[in-house]
């Protein structure tokens, strides 16, 4: 539904993204994250054919975004960060003036917005001026204004910011109601956000994309190479052997004297024997921690270090410097 | 087809800005209140004059018309109070619109930019239509109370000079609106300009050179003159019409291209 190939923006010198290439399926909910200034919203305002790209290209439902923007616009909804919205005009009215302008034929424009009124749960203030509304209200408006064209894909750019927890409960709800019917791309830098709504993640970093699968994969993946962390005290010449010899544990680092991390394979626990067989070498154990990676983790590991190799090899273990493997224990 | 719905849904979106705050209403009070003064003003002149007029039979010079005394005179004053409340219908157009970036909900829709322009102008030209349209009360009471009733003709030229300034006015201010996210900028900027323009119609006297002539050409309100006076000159319509649409392209240009340097 959306192929995005090799694009490029550049701001004069700055280069906001940098040959960025994915895929998203019909139907889809594709989790766009990355820190702030990451390049999320200068790519989606790309798909949505607000600023031209620098270079490669963007095909929305099989319509170039800058070859035939009409086209790719009608076939697209879009909730900017901040829900452009007029303050002196009464949400009845705005979303009248939206379905208009998107095209919506007058017969069903009423069924349409009673529609998405209903499905964002905006109708109790038909008649309220916009400007006059919570954040959480204004949110939601911005989300029935993307929604009104009943658009095959829908970009929306952080929707959730800014609301409480109840309503983000609900705007997620609501977003995996949308999935399946639509093609769904959001950006957000909230992670459980991506666990929960989210079929597919695509993180992205200065400009580039640093990682992409299912938030399980990801998970997984990176889990699967967990690594348990041993500080011992005591002569630890030849340890490092015996360790090698526990079923389970791939791969026996030593990183300076008495600190040493063990890969264990995919899921399996290694700590318990581990701790037998630094004991049973005489040796002292101060310290065990299993440095498992939450998305969190993910995010933050693939996104501090830096991107050429975490391009090169997206799932490595932590590396010891990387302050990811020490966020938990 | 889908062109119009999407003008006419962007005028209608203007009024619904105009009728919403107090723009509309302070444009339209203090229109009608102008013209009504110098209405006012103007026909005790005129009424005074054709007294002593009429005292001194004889020797008296021509007797004054309406049309020429009251009606051109209340419009020539008019044409100038245009150019103090045009900046106001024009200053938000697009300069609200960026700052409050519902700019990326309009070029995120299915219409061009041509379409904005033009919905925009329409909507800010037909406000300033309702604004004359109101203030002809004055008029229409000549034809009841009058001796002699005006002629209509001068009076529906000089209506139109006063629409066709007033919309050269709108694309210039317009334009001058897509420049800047900062209202007061863009009204301070378009009166600016509009005042520049004025004064270039100064400059012309007899004893002008060419290029003040030239420049004097480019003054808005001299080519008033002819259509105040009922004469349709293909020339003053070609210039009125060319000003507009080449602000409204500067326009067109320069939204296109905010898009590149955004």
């Amino acid at each position: 539904m959306i192929e995005v190939d090799n694009l490029t923006k550049r701001y004069g010198r700055n280069t906001a993204v940098d040959a960025i290439s994915f895929r998203v399926h019909k139907g889809e909910i594709l989790g766009f994250l990355g820190p702030n200034g990451a390049g999320k919203t200068t790519t989606m305002r790309i798909l949505t054919c607000y600023l031209p790209p620098t270079e490669g290209t963007a095909r929305v439902a099989g319509y170039d975004v800058f070859a035939q923007p009409l086209e790719v616009k009608r076939r697209v909804g879009y909730t900017p960060e901040t829900p452009p919205l007029y303050p002196d005009m009464d949400v009845g009215s705005f979303l009248d003036f939206c379905a208009k302008i998107k095209g919506v034929p007058a017969a069903q424009r009423k069924t349409r917005i009673a529609d998405a009124m209903e499905k964002t749960r905006v109708a109790d203030v038909k008649r309220t001026l916009i400007g006059r509304l919570s954040k959480g209200y204004r949110q939601r408006v911005g989300l029935a204004q993307a929604i009104l064209h009943n658009p095959d894909v829908l970009i929306l750019d952080e929707p959730t910011a800014g609301l409480d927890p109840k309503q983000i409960i609900e705007t997620r709800e609501l977003i995996r109601g949308l999935g399946g019917e639509h093609t769904i791309v959001l950006s957000t830098h909230i992670l459980p956000e991506v666990s929960m709504t989210c079929g597919r993640v695509v993180i992205i970093n200065k400009g580039r994309v640093v990682a992409e699968d299912t938030p399980e994969n990801l998970t997984h993946r990176l889990q699967g190479a967990a690594t348990v962390r041993i500080e011992v005290q005591g002569a630890d010449e030849g340890l490092e052997t015996t360790l090698s010899a526990i079923p389970g544990a791939k791969a026996v680092r030593r990183v300076r004297a008495g600190v040493f991390e063990v890969d264990a394979e995919g899921g399996r626990d290694v700590r318990a024997d581990l701790a037998r067989a630094v004991i049973a070498r005489g040796l002292d154990l101060v310290g065990l921690q299993q440095a498992g990676m939450s998305l969190e983790e993910i995010f933050l590991h693939l996104t501090t270090t830096d991107v050429a190799t975490a391009e090169a090899a997206p799932p490595a273990p932590p590396a010891p410097e990387a302050p990811a493997a020490e966020v938990r224990s | 087809m889908t062109a119009l719905r999407n003008i006419g849904a962007l005028i209608e979106k203007e009024w619904r800005h105009y009728f919403g705050s107090p723009i509309a209403y302070v444009a339209i009070c203090i229109w009608t209140l102008l013209f009504g003064g110098f209405y006012l003003l103007v026909m005790n002149r005129f009424i005074v004059y054709s007294l002593r007029a009429g005292m001194s039979e004889m020797g008296g010079g021509p007797k004054p018309g309406l049309n020429d005394w009251v009606i051109s005179g209340v419009l020539h004053n008019m044409a100038v109070v245009t150019l103090f409340i045009t900046p106001m219908l024009t200053m938000r157009l697009f300069a609200e619109e960026k700052r409050q970036g519902t700019m990326e909900l309009l070029e995120t829709s299915p219409i061009t930019s041509w379409q904005i322009i033009a919905g925009k102008f329409l909507g800010a030209l037909a406000l300033f239509g309702l604004m004359i349209a109101v203030s002809l009360v004055n008029f229409v009471l000549l034809w009841h109370y009058a001796t002699t009733p005006p002629e209509w003709k001068p009076v529906a030229t000089g209506v139109l000079a006063l629409l066709l300034v007033g919309a050269c006015f709108i694309a210039l201010g317009l334009f001058v609106s897509t420049l800047t996210r900062n209202q007061i900028v863009a009204g301070t900027l378009t009166f600016g300009l509009l005042l520049g323009i004025w004064i270039l119609g100064w400059m012309d006297d007899p004893s002008a050179g060419p290029v003040a002539k030239a420049l004097a050409y480019l003054g808005l309100l001299t080519h008033l003159e002819d259509l105040m006076k009922g004469v349709i000159d293909l020339k003053d319509l070609v210039f009125y019409l060319s000003f507009m649409v080449f602000s409204l392209f500067l326009a067109h240009q320069s939204v296109e291209s905010q898009r590149w340097r955004a």
